[in-house]
């Protein structure tokens, strides 16, 4: 895995510091071998289910039955995964692209909403921010699917359920994003560097995209990682909103097929389940393990203050 | 890239002080109006739905506070609800308490490949809930998981996670797989944050690793647990997801009200009990919004 040639961020006992920023002078201790041992049970506990999933990717429905859970029989990868694709007239590919939309437009406008009122509130004094910080705060603890009911009932009426809307719309909104943004931008954003901005003429949303918007980078990374993982698995707010199946995302559609082996006459495609399972997981393994250094930084950062 | 400096104690809130009302509102409005509509306004409407009741005679009518004493008195009610509770006080602890061992030993500095333990025990927040419960419904299954290998490997039968009385722990071990990796990261970023010299300080007075996780390395973690506990609260409350989909699996093993999340779906969108089904939601809401404040509390209590 890519984790130690990314920019280690705790220097290694032999490497000199790279910067003097780096804090944690690197301790000389001992390692010890219990402690590796304990964690590797739970390293294992978190990898065994992917492996599972990755292996029984490239089984045919019939070597799923007759061969052991952990280890290969036949290579069925390539034909499970055009099999996958092409089945009931491409609907998968059809779910890949829905849930592409959602996210694109969902978690990035959710992304940029929360950076800006972030930054705002990190940044300016007005008139009612101390309620607005409140308002939000508060609905954190709201339980999202206590919201769901409601608004199905108003998006029905708006005319909104069973289209592409009623899931990006709800997406917009990250409370958690906000609050990220809020206490990175306090801190990432030294006054002075505004001020001088300002001092050259720049008008706040000038200055915003110029000077400020370099610097929250890491955060906008790390709440974007977020906000993308949240509406990739969405699954709640499809259930209750579509009942077209061509609007569906990878997530209902999956549980769509793995429901039909348990109806009466329904077609079991247990392989299938499995191998669109891992395609749907393999994108956001990735952008985690890409974009490692910039949304774990982004995080320590902004975790946790109060 | 610049990384930010990371250790700056608090956020400077001086910055742009009395810099118009306008500026700010510019930056905040476009979120709020949003907010409004999907979330001010459904808790609005919410609550409206719960003060009437609609039946297929007489339509529909204001009847007060009617729908939360039934749901007081209402046993499916409670058996949902005592359900949750129990879950959360067997798996919060369990999974936050191997969080935090995890937090503690990868920041330890005694362990062989901490980088690579450290991203590869937070993978599975990757995995979609819905791609998660059908893995481990696989594994689970009597018919081609590893419950069966195991069973004809070795000649034995192991009790049927997916059987009634089992279902509950194989849905916490479901959960505690989704989230034990976040909550390690969220409380190996707070301890990141803790100044080194004070290792070296305590080092330096003979203090021991136990000692120096007691007394320096636990306080500095307690906000991030206070958080912790809070997201975990409000998780196993709406517990949803994982009973839903294995349902299809189990459907002796979970009802209609399993959860009390899924008996207000069940409610709506089965029953078409609109009314109702937005008291439960809210009455849940109020439950969890009271337990996250009075976690909070006694966290801020304990750390003057």
């Amino acid at each position: 895995m890519t984790t130690e040639t990314v920019r280690p961020r705790r220097p290694r006992n032999s490497t000199p510091p790279i910067r003097a920023k780096a804090r944690r002078a690197p301790l000389k201790r001992r390692k010890s071998l219990t402690l590796t041992v304990l964690c590797t049970v739970m390293l294992v506990y978190s990898l065994l289910p992917l492996a599972w999933l990755a292996i029984n990717a490239t089984k045919s429905q019939q070597n799923l039955f007759n061969s052991f859970g952990l280890w290969f029989k036949g290579f069925g990868f390539f034909s499970n995964l055009g099999d996958t694709f092409s089945y009931e007239h491409h609907i998968f590919a059809r779910w890949l692209l829905n849930t592409l939309l959602y996210v694109v437009v969902g978690a990035g406008g959710a992304t940029l909403l929360a950076t800006l009122a972030g930054y705002g509130l990190a940044k300016f004094d007005f008139v009612g921010k101390k309620a607005v910080f409140a308002t939000v705060i508060g609905a954190v603890a709201v339980p999202a699917t206590a919201l769901a009911v409601p608004t199905f009932l108003m998006f029905s009426k708006m005319g909104l359920t069973d289209t592409p809307w009623a899931i990006i719309i709800p997406s917009l909104i990250s409370p958690f994003g906000l609050y990220l943004m809020w206490t990175f931008s306090a801190e990432a954003v030294p006054a002075e560097i505004m001020e001088s901005a300002r001092m050259d003429g720049a008008g706040e949303f000038r200055t915003f995209f110029s000077v400020s918007l370099p610097l929250l980078g890491p955060g906008i990374v790390t709440v974007l990682l977020f906000n993308v993982v949240t509406t990739w698995n969405n699954y709640f707010l499809p259930l209750i909103m579509l009942k077209n199946q061509d609007w569906y995302p990878l997530t209902l559609g999956l549980s769509t097929w793995n429901d039909q082996a348990h109806t009466a006459g329904g077609d079991v495609v247990f392989n299938l389940v499995i191998t669109g399972s891992l395609v749907t997981i393999i994108p956001l393994i990735a952008a985690f393990l890409l974009l490692q250094r910039y949304w774990q930084s982004g995080l320590s950062a902004g975790s946790v203050k109060g | 890239m610049a990384s930010p400096p990371l250790d700056l104690a608090r956020p400077r809130r001086r910055a742009g002080r009395r810099r118009g009302s306008l500026a700010g509102w510019k930056f905040v409005s476009p979120f709020m109006a949003l907010f409004a509509l999907v979330f001010l306004a459904p808790i609005g409407y919410s609550i409206y739905l719960s003060l009437y009741k609609t039946q297929l005679i007489g339509g529909t009518h204001f009847v007060g506070l009617q729908n939360y004493s039934d749901a007081l008195k209402d046993s499916q009610f409670w058996t949902s609800f005592s359900r949750v509770a129990l879950f959360l006080v067997i798996q919060v602890p369990i999974m936050l308490g191997l969080a935090l061992f995890l937090a503690l030993a990868i920041d330890s500095g005694r362990l062989y490949g901490a980088a690579f333990f450290r991203i590869s025990v937070f993978m599975p927040y990757a995995v979609p809930a819905v791609v998660a419960t059908l893995m481990w419904s696989f594994m689970y299954g009597t018919q081609f998981g590893l419950v069966r290998d195991i069973d004809k490997h070795f000649g034995v039968t192991l009790p049927d996670p997916l059987s009634p009385h089992l279902i509950l722990a194989s849905i916490g071990n479901i959960v505690t797989w989704e989230w034990v990796g976040y909550n390690m990261l969220i409380l190996y970023s707070a301890l990141r944050v803790v100044n080194p010299s004070l290792y070296e300080a305590a080092a330096i007075e003979g203090a021991g690793q136990w000692r120096i996780i007691w007394s320096i390395k636990l306080p500095a973690l307690r906000p991030a647990i206070v958080i912790a506990t809070i997201f975990s609260i409000i998780g196993s409350f709406q517990l949803f997801n994982e009973p839903s989909i294995l349902k299809h699996l189990a459907p002796n093993a979970i009802t209609t009200y399993y959860t009390p999340n899924y008996y207000a779906y069940s409610l709506s969108f089965d029953g078409q009990q609109f009314n109702y089904s937005a008291t439960v939601a809210i009455i849940m809401g109020v439950v969890t919004m009271i337990i996250a404040y009075a976690v909070q509390l006694r966290g801020i209590r304990k750390a003057v």
